[in-house]
This record gives structure tokens, sequence and C-alpha cells, in this order.
């Protein structure tokens, strides 16, 4: 059989699509296999559509802040299927938006879903065709960019059932807004969804197994964020285990255990947010010989597998699960596959939370130098005293810059309060670029903005912060 | 309590050394005074206390290198003010900027840190900008290595850490105490004397100060960098002996004395502006063209060598030319020349001629894009239409930066220049 492209990007999320595009720039002839929608999870049940639900809570709950500003407004009330429609409407926004660009880059969309099978350059890819059918198709190089699914436990019962207990997707487009939740997992995904909820006065508990949330974030904003979200009334159960899930009645029952003491949950809806498990299994990656680490496919620097012609990239490679990872690695491996040998540019990856407030995050945390025993100098700034955030009425939050106290090196920056995750971007930036406290010193940040509490922080962490 | 700052000696100063205290701790001093010695590349200078009182401390050990512009060097308390205790005065070997603790403050509040001053960029003085994150820059700083001796591997091969590391692990560690600044030069590993075969104590050890130091870095890194090569001409000086005799008869009342010299760089001066494309430089951006002929002129001082400018020397005099070629070369000699009077020229001249020597070719004083050798006067056979007859003759070579000035065009010069000195009425034109 014919070898008829250059490259078959198996998936179509955020790393998949922007492969395909890439690979189609520099002059290969793309194919790219869909199951379900174009633009994977991110676009239509992850990034997007949660955005457009939290933008709808935010602005919701700012209502009832109105007095702060001299304002008033009557009759504040929200329509729950309006909500949930403008967040369909806005994901199908940008698949179609996908659609477009797959046509403008001459990328054939084969919808179906893949397995492979051994072939000669590559692995042939198989596909079960949504229309009906089978096709086979050759190319000189395949790469995976099948992403990941939210993690079930079946033994303790915690698995989506359609009904009460809901991962991402039932959480992003339930029948009726739900009176209470118990959100289980305190990471990016639960905290934005209890977020969400609470803005639209859902009595919000989450769960977190550790004794503190949101754990891969810096000790002191995971305490803040805490803080934050208890005083809009989310209930939070750290350093418990959840034993069992299950439904009862018209509502979910989640077993706990916390300190040996044993508990039961009870609230409408339960929302499983704990962690997410690799696409990986049924695509014959087994019969290829495809070397794995627990459930992920194991890559080297350039995204190539152990088998020839075989390349992943995104959450089925691998931590971290996040978009601009996927995509980052996606034209690396595009242009490795291309035959461009681009210098490995290595950037931090940042994570953002866009709960209320927002948590945004690269690079080392203290307690994460603390542990590689690094000597590092630690700076902090509140908004409190930022002239932006007073203004704004946004005081809640800080940032906190770590430098490696040898070189100078930025290696982590944390930040909460409001729209840091647009901020974040600043410090990526000058991480990538390898700057040092000098050089951050020596940008002029303009004012009034928040982001120049990045810049005081940064100053503090050398004894110069102008404005404490 | 006021501070003492390292003085800028020049509009470009950066950094300095710390030569010598003329004062210590509980010295009265006033206005005027004399209080410590700066030395830079090619000066000393002096520097004098501004405010009367008493130096409480002394925050830059004597002998200390790389002091940067505007670092506190010392603490004077006025008349009746508070004493404070005394910092640590910092390592003589490192360049680290004092910290400005324990002024004022009790002990627990937490200090203002002093600004670090900016890493000066190796790329400024080889010439080529050297691309390299700011945090390589600084690992190498801190290794001593040359960042442009390494090979960058981010985009556009600019130096990132990892290169710097890899560099590290290398083995291909300078010595422990490396040039302080880079031109290119490759960094090897420094053999001591004794690895060399020559035994300790067999010898008396000059220590380098910064005037050797530069001497050393600049000529290593022409050596290395620039691709010279020489041009000789013989010049006939009898005519010019003679004009020098009635010039000098001319000025015997005013007391200026015109030498050979002079009129070397009278006519080099001119001859530059007729052949304008060897008054250059070379640079990664393209070939400067100077507007004016600035002769830096070779006097050998006490412990080395420096170059002081006859700026816009086609626009002087020869008795203007002399007269300020006489004052610069006392004034070097004395070591008392402003940096602005040894900075830059466009061109060089090195007359070794009253040493006998008859020719020889220096070494090309970068950015510059040549440099003339005079020998000595010296008389010669010589044939003129087929006769032997005898000429006062002087060997003039230039070594060219092959970059800026090719063979063609060096010889060019030369030919402007040959009929200046041996006519040097023509001069006047």
């Amino acid at each position: 059989m014919a070898v008829e492209f250059d490259l078959i990007v198996i998936g179509s999320g955020p790393g998949g699509y922007v492969a395909a595009i890439r690979a189609s720039q520099l002059g290969q002839k793309v194919a790219i296999v869909e199951r379900e929608s174009l633009g994977g999870i991110c676009l239509n049940w992850g990034c997007i559509p949660t955005k457009a639900l939290l933008k709808s809570g935010e602005k919701f709950e700012s209502l009832s802040h109105l007095k702060e500003y001299g304002l008033s407004a009557s009759g504040a009330a929200f329509d729950f299927d309006a909500i949930i429609q403008r967040s369909r409407g806005v994901a199908a926004t940008m698949s179609k938006g996908i659609t477009f660009l797959m046509k403008k880059n001459k990328i054939e969309v084969i919808e179906g879903s893949a397995k492979l099978e051994k072939g000669a350059a590559a692995p042939k890819v198989v596909i079960d065709l949504k229309a009906g059918g089978s096709r086979t198709v050759e190319a000189k190089a395949v790469m995976l960019a099948v992403g990941a699914r939210a993690r079930a436990i079946p033994q303790i019962g915690l698995e989506a059932d359609g009904d009460r207990i809901w991962a991402y997707r039932e959480a992003l487009a339930p029948k009726t807004m739900p009176a209470s939740i118990i959100v289980i997992g305190s990471g990016a995904i639960g905290i934005e969804f209890g977020s969400f909820y609470r803005a639209l006065g859902a009595e919000v508990t989450v769960v977190e197994a550790i004794d503190r949330i949101m754990p891969v974030e810096d000790e002191e904003v995971s305490k803040a964020a805490q803080k934050s979200f208890e005083k809009r009334g989310i209930k939070f159960r750290l350093g418990c285990k959840v034993t069992k899930v299950a439904k009862a009645g018209k509502g979910v029952q989640v077993a706990i255990e916390t300190a040996g003491k044993a508990e039961t949950l009870e609230a409408e809806v339960c929302i499983s947010a704990v962690g997410i498990t690799a696409n990986t299994d049924g695509i014959g990656l087994e019969a290829l010989g495809v070397n794995m680490d627990r459930g992920h496919i194991t890559i080297d620097g350039h995204c190539a597998t152990n088998v020839k012609g075989l390349y992943a990239i995104g959450d089925c490679a691998g931590a971290p699960w996040l978009a601009h990872k996927a995509s980052h690695e996606g034209i690396h491996a595009a242009e490795y596959i291309a035959g461009y040998k681009t210098p490995n540019v290595v950037s931090p990856i940042a994570g953002c939370t866009y709960a209320q407030p927002q948590v945004a995050s690269v690079g080392i945390t203290e307690q994460g130098a603390r542990e590689a025993r690094r000597e590092v100098k630690i700076g902090r700034f509140p908004f409190r005293v930022n002239g932006k955030a007073v203004a704004a009425g946004e005081v809640d939050g800080f940032v906190k810059v770590i430098f490696d106290a040898k070189t100078g090196a930025l290696i982590g920056a944390h930040m909460i309060g409001h729209e840091v995750t647009e901020m974040i971007q600043g410090y990526v930036t000058a991480i990538t670029m390898e700057a040092t406290e000098e050089d951050i010193h020596g940008i002029v940040y303009p004012h009034p903005t928040m982001s120049e509490a990045m810049h005081e922080a940064a100053l503090d962490a050398y004894g110069r912060t102008i404005h404490l | 309590m006021t501070d003492i700052l390292m003085p800028a000696l020049s509009p470009t100063m950066e950094e300095g050394v710390l030569a010598k205290w003329h004062v210590k701790v509980g010295d009265v001093v006033k206005a005027g005074d004399v209080i410590a010695e700066i030395e830079t590349d090619k000066a000393t200078m002096e520097v004098e206390a501004v405010d009367e009182g008493t130096i409480t401390d002394i925050l830059v050990a004597e002998g200390a290198e790389g002091v940067k512009v505007n670092t506190p060097i010392a603490r004077l308390a006025e008349e009746g003010g508070s004493a404070a205790p005394a910092p640590k005065v910092a390592e003589p070997a490192k360049a680290e900027t004092p910290k400005a603790e324990a002024a004022t403050a009790p002990a627990e509040t937490p200090k203002a840190a002093a600004p670090t001053p900016a890493a000066a960029a190796p790329a400024a003085k080889s010439g080529e900008r050297v691309f390299a994150s700011p945090l390589a820059r600084r690992l190498a700083k801190d290794a001593g290595l040359d960042i442009a001796t390494l090979k960058g591997s981010g985009p556009h091969g600019r130096i990132v850490r990892s290169d710097v590391e890899a560099a590290g692990k290398g083995g291909a560690r300078p010595a422990a105490a490396p040039a302080t600044a880079t031109s290119g030069i490759e960094t090897r590993k420094v053999q001591s004397l004794a690895d060399m075969g020559i035994p300790d104590g067999s010898y008396d050890l000059i220590p380098l100060d910064g005037m050797k130091k530069a001497v050393a870095r600049r000529m290593v890194g022409a050596v290395q960098n620039v691709p010279h090569f020489p041009l000789f001409i013989d010049v006939e000086i009898d005519a010019l002996l003679a004009a020098r005799a009635t010039i000098n008869a001319l000025l015997e009342k005013s007391g200026v004395k015109v030498s050979v010299n002079d009129f070397v760089i009278k006519a080099a001066a001119m001859a530059l502006k007729a052949v304008p494309e060897a008054n250059a430089s070379y640079s990664p951006e393209g070939i400067a063209l100077h507007h004016n002929a600035d002769i830096a002129m070779a006097v050998a001082i006490d412990g080395g060598l420096i170059t002081p400018i006859i700026f816009k020397a086609e626009t002087k005099s020869l008795s203007q030319i002399a007269v300020e070629s006489k004052d610069l070369a006392k004034r070097a000699r004395e070591k008392k020349l402003k940096p602005e009077e040894f900075q830059g020229g466009t061109f060089s001249v090195s007359n070794l001629g009253m040493f006998g020597i008859k020719a020889f070719s220096s070494i090309i004083n970068e950015p510059q894009g040549a440099i003339m050798s005079v020998g000595a006067g010296e008389q010669r056979p010589v044939v003129k239409n087929g006769q032997l007859t005898v000429a006062t003759v002087m060997t003039v070579t230039v070594t060219c930066d092959h970059r800026v000035v090719d063979g063609a065009t060096g010889a060019r010069f030369l030919q402007a220049f040959k009929p200046l000195i041996e006519d040097p009425v023509t001069m006047l034109a």
C-alpha cells in the first residue's frame, strides 16, 4: 500500500491540531484523525468552555459587590440553561475555527477512531470511520496526540454515572443547577468547578487527600487560596481519604476518613476531579511494543517513542497535563519530523487556575527548593498596596518570586489574585530567556498596572522593594 | 555620615582598582586632602576628600580590583557625627560590591541591598557582539570562563546556561585568576613558571598592575583577532631634516622644537585624509571610516606603554603638534594623563628611531585599522639615476588590519605618505 502522507496526527486537541498545522507549514502532507470534535477536550470539554462558565459566574458574583463601586442594580438573577448554552456555543465556535484552520492548511481530516498496526516506515493507521467502514493509511511518521480523560476509581464507586456522579463533561453541561456539590480533588479542575458553582450559589465542599488545597502550588498560595475560597463560602475537607461514593436517593453520599475517623458527606451531586488517565488503551500500542510508563507513552527529547516513525505528544506522553505543553511539544516534534533540527528551547510550563481568585505559577515552589536544598532568595509583594489593584477593588492576593541565591536566576514565580493568569507569562519569558534579578530589576513596568507587583516582588527578594 | 563613592575618572570609566589608601580609619581629613589613588587601565589618579570629617570606615580594601563607579569606598563622619561600627573590609581579591549594612539601623531591620552593578558585556571590547543569555553571562563570569569562546546552542546560536555548564565541566577551565575582560581570547590554562622549568626564587616577580594587564590583554587580543600584515617603505628625509632646521631656527624664540616624529604625525594625518580607507576601523556592523585623523603616539613610560592622542592632527600645524606631543609625552611619563587623552585614536605612530632600530612592525592597536612603525633615519647608499649616492633614509612600516586595510589600500596610503615626508613643503599645500 502506498504511503499517502508525510505525517498522520492522531487526535486533534491543542497538541495534535497545532502539530498538524506546523507540519503543513513546513511543506508536509498531513492528515489528522479525530473521533469526536476537532479541538479535542481543550476546546470542547475543557479549557475553553470552563472559562465561559467561570466568566458567567464571576460576572454574576460581581453584582453583589456593586455597592463598593457606587453602583446599584436590582433583580440580579441568572438563567442556568443560558449560561450552559453560552459555554457550549463558545466551544462550538472555537471548534469551527479549527475546521477552518485545517482546510486553510490543506490538512485532511479523517473522522473516526484510529488503531495502530505494524508498518514499514511508521506504524499503519487503521481508522474505524465515523461514517462507517474502515480506512487504512500509511505515512512516513505517525504522531499520537490522543490525550487523556478523567480518572475513574471504580473500586470506591468514583466513576461518572451521567446522573449524580459527574466528571468534567457532566459538570460542563448539566440539565439542572445542583443545590449542593461535593468536589473530590482540589487541583485546578476541581477548584474551577467549585468556584463556578459557588458563584451561582451552590453549597460546595471540596475534599482533598493531602493537608492543603491545590497541591502542586506553593504552600503560601495554597493557604491564601483556601482563605479566599472560604470567604466565598466554599468548605474544605483536607487530609481525608474518600472510601466510598454512592448514589443515595436523589443525591450522593461520599464516605471519607479523616485521621482514622469515618464520616459521610451528602450532596446533590459529586464532581470527580482526581486526575487523569491517558487514552493509551485500545489503540494497539502493546502489540507494537511501545514503551510505557504508568499508562503514559515514553518519549525522548524530540517526542519520539521507541518505535520507528512513532511520536507522542501532550497528555498521553506524560505530565504536566496542560494544553500549552502539548502545543509546544507538537510544534517541536513536527519540526523535528520535517527535518528541522531546531534547538530544543526549554521553556518552563506555567500552570493557571481560573477560579476566583486566579492562581498562576511557574517553576519551583519554596518547599520544592527547600527539598532540593537550593539556596534561594524569595520576594513577595501584596496587591493590597498596588495602586491599580486598589483602584480596581481587587486587592486580594500577592506575587511571590524565587531566585537562585547563587546565580540570581529566576527559578519560580507564584501568583494569586485578579487576572494573574494573564501576568504569569512575564515571568515565563524571563525564565525562558534566562533572566537574572538584575534584568528584572531593570525592566520598566508600566504604571499603573497590577504587573508592577511583579517588579516589586523581584525587588523585595533583594531587599529593594519601594512600596513596602 | 557621608559615603565616599568610587569616582569616575572619565565619562566612560566603569570600574577601577583602588590602588592605595592615603588615609586610615580615624584619620581626620579636610576638603582637598588626597585620600586614595585609583588606577584604571592606563592612569592613576588621586581621589580628594570633598568634605571634612573623620574617616570611620574603609569599605574597599587597598588593591581591590574591579571596583564599580559609584560604589561607596569609605565613610566619613562630619565633625561631631557619630561613628558607626566598622564593617568588614572587602577581600582585596574580590570585586564585590560592599554591602551598605549596619549604617545606622539596628541589626534586625532588613538591609537595603545595594544595586548590583551591571556586568559589562564582554562583546563591547572585542568588537563582535556575543549573544548570550543574562544567566549564561553571569555563570561564565563566575566560573572565569570567557563567554566569547563558548558555542551557543540556543535560538540563533545564543549561548544559554547549559552551554556554560557544559564548558565548565569540559576541563577547559582557566586558571584561578582569569583575565577580567575578554576580547575573544581563548581561555587556556596558565602554566606557572615552575611548571615550565624555572624554579621559584630564581627571579623577582613584578606584580601585574592595571596597565600591564591592559597591555597584555589588548596585545594578545589584537594578535589573535586581527589578521595583520606589514608593508615596508623607505623614505628619504634629507629635505625634511633641512626643513626642520629652518623651522626650529624660526621657532627658537618661542622655545618650540619640532621633532622628526612631529613631521611623521603630520604627514601620516594628511595621508590618511588623502586615503580615507586607511583611516578606518573594523566593526561587525561595517567598516567605520573616521572623519578625523586622531593620531595615537606610542610613549614608553615606566612600567609600560601608553598612547596619548593628537586629535584632528590633520588640522594642526607642525608647531601645534610639537607642543602637544611634548606635553602629552611629559604627562604620560608622570602618569597624569586623563583617560580621554589616551582612549580612542584612529591610527597609531610608534617610533623607535632614537634607539637606532632600523625597522620593525608594531601590533595593531584595536580598533584602529593600521599602525605605523618608524625606524631610525640613517645615511644609506642609494642609487639614483644609475649613480650611487648617499641619502638619509628612514624605513617606515605600516601594519594593517586586513579586514579594513588591504595591501593595495595600505600601499596607496604609503604612496601618499612618502612624498609628504620627502618633500615636506607639500604639507603646506
